[in-house]
């Protein structure tokens, strides 16, 4: 393993201590509990937090501030975190309309923000309510190794700056968690991995894979997908994703009309060049369009990591008027900004 | 049961942790990845660290600290799953507030139950739950046959055991390998593993202690 490490166990502090350092304008850092807040609370609307194992950077201390999330909760590297750390940073964050939490579909996740959503009620003097937004757009594999169901990847990046948007109107909690709950329904993603991450703790590769093969449907903890399978060009390789995707949401019913406005992410796992990313896309593009589908916006980058991984993922989310003005409107993170 | 039993338990807990790293570590990276030793160990270490917060307290109260640390301390699924049956344990200790081995056994089960609800699991899935509910009714069962304690601790032994090799030929439905489908046959489930390990560490400590 070679990596920029002091200690391992310091690996995620000092992190994200520079981060919280580099963007002081924006974040704001509380360690023991580990969470992080907007530098400048927000008051008067639904707080959003959320969280999840680190190694996924940006996401989601990345997506705090203006328009997205009030608070992220990181846990160790791939480990959810616990709920004392959301009941902190709920304590912090609330403004008296409650709390959304927005939790990608992993079985950690699930139970400790679940926990947390239990114990809030009785963690301060006054009653925070709260609900929560679960995403599941990886259309790869319908159980996987750390779920019950689909995965949440990065399509919650999209879920995420929706409800970021409608929250900063001051729409209601049940409001935001609709918003939530349809930009995940209206989403699907799939992983391709070329080769393994390396989680610094354990100091060797999480899974084994040659220099001739991919692995498609990937999640992105670099746990297995559909199939391992012989690498070839890019073109075959996106087609087969642009299937999955056009399938599943066929299949749910999602997509239904000849024609459909679409946004598409072209989501980088860590160690993958944006030169490949935009040739992703542009291929991409063009196999959508084959089928109908109309790309009228696009976000190519970065954006859910999977520590060193190579590969990408392809994120469609089908847009109706309201989707389209939350991803338009200004936002005003460290990872993603326009508008303002 | 004291709370000094506890605590000698704790200690026994961490280190069976620490001698089974390569154990632990190499059956989580064929069916998961590879950091339920850390987890483990952290958690384990992180109660024995609790020693003179509770050893004042009753069994129930050490107990329920005991689920709050590791709630805070493990993450992932782990941490929920036995925190909760830590919890599950101590309000069924105190709601009973008696100290029979029934009591215990009931509480144990208890416990279970709680890993039961929140993990939305059962026996067969190829989780902790294959270890742990097999052990729960036999020491149900041999409870109410007044059985001594040698002869508990010696068949829950066996049981976790058997509950453990039995995750080898199981596909998993739930946990961190369900999704692997048939290529998770042949591997021993991590959690199952560590649970039988746990289990194991406090029966011996229960057969060799005094009180």
């Amino acid at each position: 393993m070679k990596k920029f490490i002091n200690e391992i166990d310091d690996v995620l502090i000092e992190s994200l201590s520079g981060f919280a350092s580099a963007h002081s304008d924006l974040v704001s850092l509380n360690l023991n509990p580990n969470f992080l807040t907007r530098k400048q609370i927000a008051t008067n609307k639904v707080a959003i937090i959320s969280g999840g194992g680190s190694g996924h950077e940006p996401l989601h201390a990345g997506y705090i501030g203006y328009g997205m999330l009030d608070a992220a909760c990181p846990g160790y590297v791939f480990t959810s975190p616990t709920p004392d750390q959301m009941l902190a940073a709920a304590t912090v964050v609330h403004a008296d309309k409650g709390i959304l939490f927005i939790v990608k579909n992993y079985a950690g996740d699930v139970m400790n923000f679940e926990m947390a959503a239990e114990m809030l009620p009785f963690a301060n003097e006054l009653p925070i309510k709260s609900a929560t937004v679960l995403t599941s757009d990886d259309c790869a594999v319908v159980n996987s190794t750390y779920t019950t169901g689909r995965r949440g990847v990065a399509g919650t990046v999209i879920v995420e700056k929706c409800v970021g948007s409608l929250a900063e109107t001051g729409a209601d909690l049940q409001a935001c968690k609709a918003l939530g709950d349809k930009v995940n329904n209206q989403t699907a993603s799939i992983g391709v991995a070329l080769t393994s991450c390396t989680v610094p703790a354990a100091g060797r590769p999480t899974f084994d894979i040659s220099d001739t093969e991919l692995e498609m449907g990937v999640g992105i903890h670099g746990e297995p997908g559909r199939r391992r399978e012989t690498m070839r060009e890019a073109d075959a390789i996106v087609r087969d994703c642009v299937e999955a995707i056009i399938t599943d949401l066929k299949m749910r019913a999602i997509l239904t009309t000849n024609t459909h406005e679409a946004l598409l992410l072209i989501n980088g796992f860590g160690a993958t060049p944006l030169m490949e990313l935009y040739l992703i896309y542009n291929t991409a593009l063009k196999l959508f369009n084959q089928h109908g589908i109309k790309i009228v916006r696009s976000l190519v980058g970065n954006y859910t990591t999977a520590l060193d991984m190579a590969g990408a993922s392809i994120t469609l989310c089908l847009l109706d008027d309201e989707i389209k003005q939350h991803w338009d409107s200004p936002v005003h993170t460290a990872a993603l900004r326009w508008g303002r | 049961m004291k709370t000094s039993f506890i605590l000698s338990v704790a200690t026994a807990i961490r280190d069976t942790i620490l001698n089974n790293e390569s154990t632990l570590e190499s059956l989580d990276r064929a069916i998961g990845d590879g950091d339920h030793y850390i987890n483990m160990k952290r958690g384990a270490g992180a109660i024995v660290d609790m020693q003179a917060e509770l050893e004042s307290l009753s069994p129930d109260a050490a107990l329920n600290k005991i689920g709050l640390k590791l709630l805070s301390t493990i993450g992932g699924a782990s941490g929920p799953l036995l925190a909760s049956f830590f919890m599950g344990m101590a309000k069924a200790l105190k709601d009973s507030g008696d100290e029979s081995v029934p009591t215990y056994a009931a509480a144990f089960a208890a416990g279970v139950d709680l890993i039961r609800q929140r993990g939305k699991a059962d026996i067969g899935e190829k989780t902790m739950l294959d270890v742990l509910i097999p052990v729960a009714n036999q020491f149900k069962a041999l409870a109410a046959a007044n059985a001594n304690v040698k002869e508990i601790c010696t068949a829950l032994i066996d049981t976790a055991e058997q509950g453990m090799l039995a995750t080898k030929d199981l596909i998993a439905t739930k946990g961190r390998a369900a999704g692997l489908g048939e290529r998770a046959i042949g591997h021993i489930d991590p959690g199952a593993k560590s649970c039988q390990l746990m289990i194991t560490a406090v029966c011996q400590q229960r057969l060799h202690s005094k009180n």
